[in-house]
C-alpha cells in the first residue's frame, strides 16, 4: 500500500495511500485539542466516580468518599421546605378557621397555601383564576350555590357536592322532562318565566301566568317563590342573571328537560387539613365571600 | 428458478394460509386487519417472484460486466423513493400533532388522530421510515461502491427494502389502531417486531456478505459505521422485546422486563438507537457522501479509528441518563451521566472528519448548496452532540428532564443532523442512480434556507420554552409553596408551540420543494437541465 501514498497539496498532509471509489484519506495526527479534551473527560469521570456511587459490585456498590445518595437528598430538601412552612402550616391547622383571616401573618399563609393547592386541584375545572366555566361556578362573584360564608365554603371543599361523601352536599335539578312531569309546550312557556325573572326578553306570545302558575307549582318549592333560590338546597338564584349553565332559553329548556346536577369532588378526603381550610380561606378571600 | 426463488414463493405461499387462518382466528379487529394484509402482502410476493422469474433472462445478472462491477441499484432506487415519500409523511404529521399541542382542538374526539396514537406514527415515520429508507439506499449503495462489487444475494436486497417497507406499514396503522406495546421508538407489537427481526438479519447478511467478497484491500470507514449500526440495532432490538403474547391470535402481549429493569432496558434501546441508527449510520453517510462531493480526502484517517471505536465503547453504556432522579440506582445514574461525558470527543470526532474534510474546498459551499446542507448538517451534529452530554449532568437534568429542551435537542439533532445530512444524500443520490443531472440546483438553495429557518425557529422555541417550564415547575413563592400550578405552565407555552409549529411547517415546505426537485430530476433527466454545469475542480491530491 505504501507505495500509493501521497502528498495532498492543500494541507502538505500525506495520504494513508488506500482509495475506495476515489475517495482518499490524509494521515493527519490527531488534533491535540481534541485528545486534551477527551483525556480531560475521562480524568474529570474518574475523579466523578470516586466521589459519587458509581460501579456495581457483587452485592452493593461503590458509595464514593461523600457517600451520596439522592434518596437521602430529597429527605434533606423536603426537611428544609418543612422548616419554611413547618411551624406556620402547624399553626394554621391548629388555628379555628374564622380566626384566620384575621391575623395577617395566617391569611398571607394561607392564601398563599391555598393558591398552589387551588393550581393543582381545583383549576383544572374553576380555571385558573377562579373564573369558572359552563357547569362549574365562577369563584370570584358574590352569588353561591352552595353558601359564601367561611365555614359553608369549607363544608363545601371538604365533602363535596353528590360526591358520595355522607356529608356531601346533596339534592339535584330534576328532569322534569324526561320524567313526564312537565310537558314540552310547559318546559318552554316556563322557561320564557324563567328569564323574564332576570328581566331578559320572553318569546312572543308567551303566557306570563301560565308561566308563573308552573313556577309556582313545580319550582318554587327549592327556587323560592321569588326565583331567589335557596343555599341550603342549593338552588340557584334565578333573578341575578348568573347561569350555570345558561340563560338563553334553549339552555334552559335542557336544564328543565334533563336536569342538572354536578359534582364536586370531597377534598377532605385527599387532602390535609391544613391545606383544605387554606383552600376555604383562599376561596372566601377572592372576592365573594361572604 | 433458483432454489432461492422456490424456496422463497414457498415460505410466502404458506404464509398466505397462516396468516388468513390467523385473520380467522383473530382476538382483535386491528391483529385480523394486520393478518389479511399480510395475507395479501404474501401472496403479491409470490406473483412478484414468479413473474420476476419469467421476466428475466436465464442467467442471473452477472456480478461484473467488462471487468466492471455490476452494481444493483434497483433496491436502492425503491429505498431512495420511498425514504422521500415517508419523509413527507413524518414531517406532515409531525406538524400536525404540533398544531394539536397549540390548539388541542385538532384532536377533533377521533381516536384515530389524537395526539397519543399520533405522536409514535411521527417519531417511526421519520426515524424509521424516513431515515430507515435513507440508511438501506446510502448503505446499499456505498458498500457495493467502496468494495467494487454487486450486492450479495439475488432477491434478499428486495427482500430487505420491501420487508422493511412491510415493517413500517405494519407499525404505522398498528398505532392509529391503537396497537401499541407502550414502549418509546419501539411501540410496535410482538408479530411486527419478530417480522423486523427476520428483516433485519437478513439486512446484516447481505451487507455483511458484500464486505466478505470486495474486491478492495480495506473495508472503507462509512463501512465500519453502517456495520455497527446495524449489528448494534439488531442487539438492540432483541434485548428491549422480547414479550409474551396474550394469544398468538390478538395483538397484546407483555414485555418480559418489569419495574426499574423495563425503564433500562428502554433507554439502553431508546438511547442507542440515537446512538447507532440516527449517529453511527448517519455518520456513514457523512463519511462517504461529504468527501465525494467535497472530491477532498478524508481529513484524518487516525481520528476516523480513534473515534470510531471511542464512539462505539461509550455510547452503549449512556442510557441511563434518560432516568436521573427516578427509582433508578444512583451507582447507574452516575455511570450513564459520565459516559455521557466522556462521549463529547469521540462524537465530535466526526464532526471535526466532517468539516475539515473541506478545507481546501470551502469555497464550494458558495456554488453547491447540497455540500453546504451536508456541511450543515455536520455542525448541526457538532451542536446537539455537546448539547446532549451537557443535558446529561445531572443538575442540568434536572432543569431539562421532562421539558421542551429535550424537543428542542432531539429535533436540532433529527432536523439539522439526520434530515440535512439525508437531503445530501439523497440530492446526491437521485441523479447518480437515475444517470440524470439534478433538476435545479436553485431549488435546493431554495429548500436549504426554508429548512433551515424552519429549524432555527423550532429549536429557539423549544429552548425558551422548556427552560421557561423547567424554571416555572421548581419556582417557590418564599413561603414555602410552589408558585405556579401545572396548567399556568401549560398555558406559558402556547405561544412557543404555534413558533415550532410554524418552524415545522417551513421544514414541510422545504421538503416538499425537495420531492418536487427530485421527481423532476428522474423525469425531465438530463436533456432539461438548463444550469451551466458545476466547475469541476482540480482534484487536489
Amino acid at each position: 500500500m505504501s507505495e500509493n501514498k501521497e502528498i495532498d497539496a492543500v494541507s502538505g498532509t500525506s495520504t494513508t495511500g488506500h482509495e475506495w471509489d476515489g475517495i482518499k484519506e490524509l494521515n493527519t495526527p490527531l488534533p491535540r485539542w481534541w485528545l486534551l479534551t477527551f483525556y480531560a473527560c475521562i480524568i474529570w469521570a474518574i475523579g466523578y466516580w470516586v466521589v459519587y456511587p458509581a460501579w456495581p459490585t457483587v452485592s452493593g456498590y461503590t458509595t464514593g468518599i461523600l457517600h451520596y445518595s439522592s434518596r437521602a437528598n430529597v429527605a434533606v430538601d423536603l426537611a428544609d421546605l418543612e422548616k419554611i412552612r413547618g411551624e406556620k402550616m402547624v399553626a394554621l391547622a391548629s388555628a379555628p378557621i374564622v380566626d384566620i383571616e384575621k391575623d395577617p401573618a395566617l391569611l398571607a399563609l394561607a392564601r398563599a397555601r391555598g393558591k398552589a393547592a387551588f393550581g393543582d386541584n381545583c383549576a383544572p375545572c374553576h380555571g385558573t383564576g377562579a373564573a369558572g366555566a359552563k357547569g362549574f361556578p365562577n369563584l370570584n362573584d358574590d352569588d353561591w350555590l352552595w353558601g359564601g360564608k367561611l365555614e359553608q365554603v369549607l363544608q363545601t371543599i371538604q365533602h363535596g357536592v353528590r360526591s358520595g361523601d355522607p356529608k356531601a352536599h346533596e339534592g339535584a335539578m330534576l328532569a322534569f322532562g324526561q320524567q313526564g312531569i312537565l310537558k314540552p309546550a310547559e318546559i318552554v312557556t316556563v322557561a320564557n318565566y324563567v328569564r323574564s325573572l332576570s328581566g331578559l326578553p320572553t318569546a312572543a306570545g308567551y303566557d306570563k301566568a301560565a308561566g308563573a302558575k308552573i313556577f309556582a307549582d313545580n319550582c318554587a318549592a327549592c327556587h323560592g317563590a321569588d326565583g331567589k333560590g335557596n343555599q341550603d338546597l342549593g338552588a340557584p338564584n334565578l333573578t341575578d342573571k348568573i347561569w350555570l349553565y345558561g340563560g338563553d332559553e334553549a339552555t334552559i329548556i335542557e336544564t328543565v328537560t334533563n336536569g342538572r346536577g354536578g359534582v364536586m369532588p370531597a377534598w377532605s378526603a385527599r387532602l390535609d387539613g391544613a391545606t383544605v381550610k387554606a383552600l376555604a380561606v383562599y376561596v372566601h378571600t377572592l372576592g365573594g365571600g361572604q | 428458478m433458483t432454489i432461492g426463488e422456490t424456496c422463497l414463493a414457498l415460505i410466502f405461499a404458506l404464509a398466505v394460509l397462516l396468516c388468513i387462518y390467523a385473520a380467522s382466528q383473530a382476538h382483535d379487529a386491528a391483529f385480523a386487519f394486520h393478518a389479511y394484509v399480510s395475507a395479501a402482502a404474501s401472496a403479491v410476493a409470490v406473483l412478484a417472484i414468479f413473474n420476476r422469474y419469467f421476466e428475466r433472462p436465464a442467467a442471473l445478472a452477472p456480478q461484473e460486466i467488462d471487468g466492471r462491477p455490476n452494481y444493483n441499484f434497483g433496491p436502492i432506487k425503491f429505498s431512495s423513493v420511498m425514504a422521500m415519500f415517508w419523509g413527507i409523511a413524518g414531517f406532515l404529521v409531525g406538524l400536525i400533532i404540533a398544531l394539536q399541542l397549540a390548539f388541542p382542538v385538532l384532536n377533533f374526539d377521533l381516536p384515530w388522530i389524537q395526539f397519543g396514537r399520533m405522536r409514535p406514527l411521527h417519531t417511526s415515520a421519520v426515524i424509521f421510515a424516513f431515515g430507515g429508507n435513507v440508511l438501506l439506499a446510502t448503505s446499499f449503495y456505498v458498500v457495493q461502491k467502496t468494495s467494487r462489487v454487486r450486492l450479495a444475494g439475488d432477491l434478499a436486497p428486495w427482500f430487505v427494502v420491501l420487508g422493511y417497507n412491510f415493517f413500517i406499514l405494519i407499525a404505522g396503522t398498528g398505532y392509529l389502531l391503537g396497537v401499541t406495546q407502550g414502549k418509546e421508538y419501539a411501540e410496535p407489537e410482538w408479530y411486527a417486531d419478530l417480522w423486523l427481526t427476520i428483516v433485519w438479519v437478513t439486512y446484516l447478511l447481505v451487507f455483511l456478505v458484500t464486505l466478505i467478497k470486495r474486491k478492495q484491500p480495506h473495508i472503507y470507514e462509512a463501512n465500519w459505521f453502517y456495520l455497527a449500526m446495524i449489528l448494534t440495532i439488531a442487539v438492540l432490538h432483541l434485548g428491549n422485546n422480547p414479550a409474551l403474547p396474550v394469544s398468538f391470535f390478538g395483538s397484546k402481549s407483555y414485555v418480559a422486563w418489569g419495574g426499574v429493569q423495563d425503564a433500562m432496558f428502554q433507554w439502553w434501546y431508546g438511547h442507542n438507537a440515537v446512538g447507532f441508527f440516527l449517529t453511527a449510520g448517519f455518520l456513514a453517510i457523512m463519511y462517504y457522501f461529504v468527501p465525494k462531493r467535497a472530491e477532498r480526502p478524508i481529513y484524518s484517517y487516525r481520528l476516523s479509528i480513534v473515534h470510531f471505536w471511542a464512539l462505539i465503547f461509550l455510547y452503549i453504556w449512556a442510557g441511563p441518563h434518560h432516568l436521573h432522579y427516578t427509582a433508578l440506582p444512583d451507582w447507574a445514574q452516575t455511570l450513564g451521566m459520565t459516559f455521557s461525558i466522556m462521549l463529547w470527543m469521540p462524537s465530535w470526532g466526526g464532526m471535526i472528519n466532517g468539516l475539515m474534510t473541506l478545507s481546501g474546498a470551502w469555497d464550494k459551499l458558495r456554488t453547491d448548496p447540497v455540500l453546504r446542507m451536508l456541511v450543515v448538517s455536520v455542525a448541526f451534529y457538532g451542536m446537539s452532540t455537546f448539547e446532549g452530554p451537557m443535558m446529561s449532568i445531572k443538575v442540568v437534568n434536572s432543569l431539562s428532564h421532562y421539558t421542551d429542551w429535550t424537543i428542542g435537542h432531539v429535533h436540532s439533532g433529527a432536523l439539522g443532523w439526520v434530515g440535512f445530512v439525508s437531503f445530501g444524500a439523497l440530492y446526491c443520490l437521485f441523479p447518480w442512480l437515475w444517470n440524470r443531472r439534478l433538476y435545479s440546483l436553485k431549488l435546493v438553495n431554495w429548500h436549504f434556507w426554508t429548512a433551515t429557518i424552519g429549524i432555527v425557529l423550532y429549536i429557539s422555541a423549544m429552548w425558551v420554552s422548556g427552560i421557561l417550564q423547567g424554571l416555572m415547575w421548581r419556582a417557590y413563592t418564599s413561603l414555602g409553596f410552589l408558585e405556579y400550578s401545572f396548567i399556568e405552565t401549560v398555558e406559558a407555552m402556547h405561544p412557543f408551540y404555534v413558533i415550532r409549529a410554524a418552524g415545522g411547517a417551513l421544514f414541510l415546505i422545504g421538503a416538499l420543494i425537495m420531492a418536487y426537485n427530485l421527481w423532476m430530476t428522474v423525469r425531465v433527466g438530463e436533456a432539461s437541465e438548463s444550469e451551466t454545469p458545476r466547475v469541476a475542480l482540480s482534484p487536489a491530491e
